[in-house]
Parts: structure tokens; C-alpha cells; sequence
């Protein structure tokens, strides 16, 4: 029996300088991994909740916002109120992030903005436009909440 | 051709010609999703009020359903896609990683099955009042 070696395993993450461009790739990964695990589901619940009628889409609002519980409800209620809200919070972020990075994605497969300059543009871009537009979904959805 | 190792068995045939359909693919499904979620995102956002009746009958016209369901199947093949290569690039036991793909195709197929399913239900049927 050959005794195994311990090779180093590809990609080496940890000998690289960490930069923008790599943190954009990194989220990229996990926002995908978000959404395709939270996300999908909500989404799912989301669509039942409506196909099941006037009480079914009741109850998906009052889990995910928390509106309709009264002075009565228990802790449960509320630290399900908060766990559904940071995860939309999660999903709205990881839908921007991805889509705006995705897009990056697509325009350097065509081979555009590998320079290094327009690449950590780019990179810083796609960030500031997720957290851009998850602020102004957050706030339009809490202003909402409030006018309702 | 050899009969002896993996690599002999396959030396000599030429590429199998389909390396970069996944690659392809993820694309093709990257682009549905974009078109899809942006058209369903904005014909959200345009409702006057977010009340179980406005939804409900949002969702039951055919301009909404059926891209609805089309961004069903154009997601979950993008997530039958992307989960794939996260479990090739983190499952390092075979047995595992066939465990792993096997429950991803579980997933992805029934989610779509169930989400297709009840729009088209919905749709249907009409919105309930």
C-alpha cells in the first residue's frame, strides 16, 4: 500500500492577494446557492399560497412580513416574522447581485473587461447596484407595510 | 484501443462533442432568466395594490402564467446546472456526489413539476373569490 500524499488541492484561494473581482466571483457562487435553495422554495410557497385561495395567501404574508399579528402573538411568531424578513432580505439581495454579476459574466464571455482597471470597475459596480437596488426594494416594501 | 486502464480504453476516440453544452446551456438559461424575471418583476411591481384579490388575478392571466411557467423551467434548469458544478466542486467522495446529483435532479424536476402545476392549475381554473 502507497502511502497517499498530500498533494495542495486547485484553486489555492489562499495564496491569492484577495481583491474585488474575486470577492465578486465568491458571491456569485453563494448568492446562486441562495437562491436556488431559499429563494426557489419561497418562490414555490409564493405560487400555492395564491393558487390556495384568500386564507393560503393570508397566512405566506403574515409568516414573511409579520402584518395581521396582534399584541397577542407568541415569541415564535415573531422570530419566525424576522427570520422569513431577513431571508427576502437575503433572496432580494442575491437576485440583484446575481443578475448584475451575471451580466458582467456575459460580457466578459464575449471577451470584454478583462483589463485589469475595467475588470475591479466592473466588480465594484455589480456590488454598489445590488446593495443600490435591495435598499430601494427594502424601503418601497417598508413603506408599504406601513401604509397598509 | 486497450482494454487495460480507463485511459486506454478511451485514447484514440476523438472528443465525445458535447464538452460545451453545459457550458452553452448555462448561458442560454442564464439569458431566460434575465428576460423572464425582468418582465415578471416589472408586471409585479405595476399593480395598483398587493390585496389576495389583485395577485390572484394577476397570476391567472395568460401574459403572466405563461411566462410564469416559463421561468419555472428556465430556473430550475439553471439551478440543475449551477448545483451541479457546486457538487462536482465540493463533493470529493463519488458515492456522495452521485447521492448528491441524484437529489438535485430530484429537486429540480419536482420543483418545477410542483410550481408548473400550480400556476396552471390556477390559471385554469380562475382566481379563486
Amino acid at each position: 500500500m502507497v502511502a497517499k500524499v498530500e498533494r495542495p488541492l486547485s484553486p489555492h484561494l489562499s495564496v491569492y492577494r484577495r481583491g474585488v473581482a474575486m470577492m465578486a466571483s465568491i458571491t456569485h457562487r453563494i448568492t446562486g446557492f441562495v437562491m436556488a435553495t431559499a429563494g426557489m422554495l419561497m418562490l414555490l410557497w409564493w405560487l400555492s399560497a395564491i393558487g390556495g385561495g384568500e386564507e393560503s395567501y393570508t397566512s405566506f404574508i403574515s409568516y414573511v412580513t409579520g402584518s395581521g399579528l396582534g399584541d397577542d402573538a407568541t415569541t415564535l411568531q415573531h422570530v419566525s416574522k424576522w427570520f422569513f424578513r431577513l431571508l427576502a432580505v437575503g433572496v432580494t439581495f442575491s437576485f440583484f447581485q446575481h443578475l448584475f454579476s451575471g451580466i458582467r459574466h456575459l460580457m466578459m464571455d464575449m471577451g470584454a473587461g478583462f483589463e485589469l482597471n475595467a475588470n475591479r470597475t466592473s466588480a465594484w459596480l455589480v456590488f454598489i447596484a445590488a446593495f443600490t437596488a435591495t435598499g430601494i426594494v427594502a424601503l418601497v416594501a417598508v413603506n408599504y407595510m406601513i401604509g397598509a | 484501443m486497450g482494454d487495460g486502464t480507463n485511459l486506454g480504453k478511451v485514447r484514440g476516440l476523438g472528443s465525445a462533442k458535447h464538452g460545451s453544452k453545459h457550458w452553452i446551456d448555462q448561458r442560454i438559461s442564464a439569458l431566460g432568466n434575465l428576460l423572464l424575471t425582468a418582465w415578471l418583476v416589472a408586471s409585479f411591481a405595476w399593480l395598483p395594490n398587493y390585496e389576495f384579490k389583485t395577485v390572484a388575478e394577476w397570476l391567472a392571466q395568460p401574459s403572466v402564467a405563461v411566462p410564469m411557467i416559463l421561468m419555472l423551467i428556465s430556473i430550475f434548469w439553471h439551478v440543475r446546472l449551477g448545483l451541479q458544478v457546486f457538487i462536482e466542486d465540493y463533493f470529493h467522495s463519488e458515492g456522495n456526489k452521485l447521492a448528491a446529483l441524484m437529489l438535485l435532479n430530484f429537486y429540480v424536476v419536482g420543483g418545477a413539476a410542483f410550481g408548473i402545476f400550480t400556476v396552471a392549475k390556477h390559471a385554469f381554473t380562475g382566481a379563486p373569490t
